[in-house]
């Protein structure tokens, strides 16, 4: 059990919305959903994603880096102390390709807890739910609570910097 | 004939991949080249637009991802003779260690060309060849 998954919420915000430039920013990704074992991230349709321009279709490397911070935030939610989880490895299988100018949404759930590993599933879809265009395994380490000693102060402090407010 | 497929044309018959990539919006997000020295070699320069964790700093997963992933269609569109994109049917990687925000290099190689179905295994690298950052394999399908 994590001790506190309001603080893994306040850990997301930073990631998000620190606006360092980095990858998150670079593909456009936002929390919708953040629970225990569960999250829910989007992106946004922008032609700086596509890999067929000839079809529009934002390239595949858009929905690996949304299956792997869904996959990894889910493994992340479950740690019992504040961190991070490193990616092992990740499988995804494309049903097909995503229809342009429609927002994509990644799913992901942890679905075994082990002491060392993280097991995680997740999958992408867009105007149907009920219709993955992918779906994806994710398997995650659990790094040692001494790699982050301190690391809960430093995130609520970066998360009060914010100054984001909470329901 | 599309805009893409004469691209892909004249990429081949001038054996420069740079033609296709600029093509691609998503290359030039991440900021992929090829190496000059090597055309089907890729290489990622740093770019803080690529980083997915500040405290090492480290590239993100799904950029390293998705960097192998465009360099083996990438790879396979120059192989192949047909036009149409390659499908990607499923794509699997092992991440081997932390990338760091240093110069990433990848290489492919068709393990099996088959009527439909192209397996197409990719190595990616940082400072030295023989200390794999990643590995993966795409299945490719061709039509």
């Amino acid at each position: 059990m994590t001790s506190n998954i309001d603080d893994f919420r306040k850990l997301c915000e930073v990631m998000i919305h620190s606006k360092r430039d980095d990858h998150f920013e670079s593909i456009g990704i936002d929390f919708e959903k953040i629970e225990q074992g569960h999250v829910t991230l989007s992106v946004d349709y922008k032609e700086s994603l596509v890999g067929n321009p000839e079809t529009g279709s934002v390239h595949g490397g858009v929905i690996t880096t949304l299956l792997d911070s869904a996959c990894g935030f889910a493994a992340g939610s479950v740690l019992d102390t504040l961190g991070l989880t490193p990616t092992i490895d990740l499988r995804i299988d494309y049903m097909g390709a995503s229809a342009p100018h429609q927002t994509l949404y990644a799913e992901a759930e942890v679905y075994r807890n082990t002491r060392n590993i993280i097991f995680t599933r997740g999958w992408v879809y867009q105007t149907n739910k009920d219709k993955p265009i992918a779906y994806a395994v994710g398997t995650f380490a659990k790094m040692g609570a001494k790699a982050f000693k301190g690391y809960r102060e430093i995130v609520l402090a970066a998360h009060a910097k914010l100054g984001v407010k909470h329901e | 004939m599309s805009e893409l497929s004469q691209i892909t044309i004249a990429a081949r018959e001038a054996n420069n991949v740079d033609l296709l990539i600029a093509a691609i919006p998503y290359a030039k997000l991440l900021g992929v080249k090829s190496l000059s020295e090597d055309e089907l070699v890729f290489h990622l320069p740093p770019a803080q637009s690529n980083v997915g964790n500040p405290t090492l700093p480290a590239i993100h997963g799904g950029a390293l991802g998705g960097f192998m992933e465009l360099s083996a269609s990438l790879y396979l569109i120059m192989k192949m003779d047909v036009l149409k994109m390659p499908k990607v049917i499923d794509f699997s990687i092992d991440y081997l260690r932390a990338a760091k925000l240093i110069d990433t290099y990848v290489a492919c190689d068709i393990v099996r060309f088959g009527s439909k179905i192209v397996n197409v295994g990719i190595d990616a690298w940082q400072a030295d060849k023989n200390m794999p950052v990643a590995k993966a394999r795409i299945q490719f399908l061709v039509e």
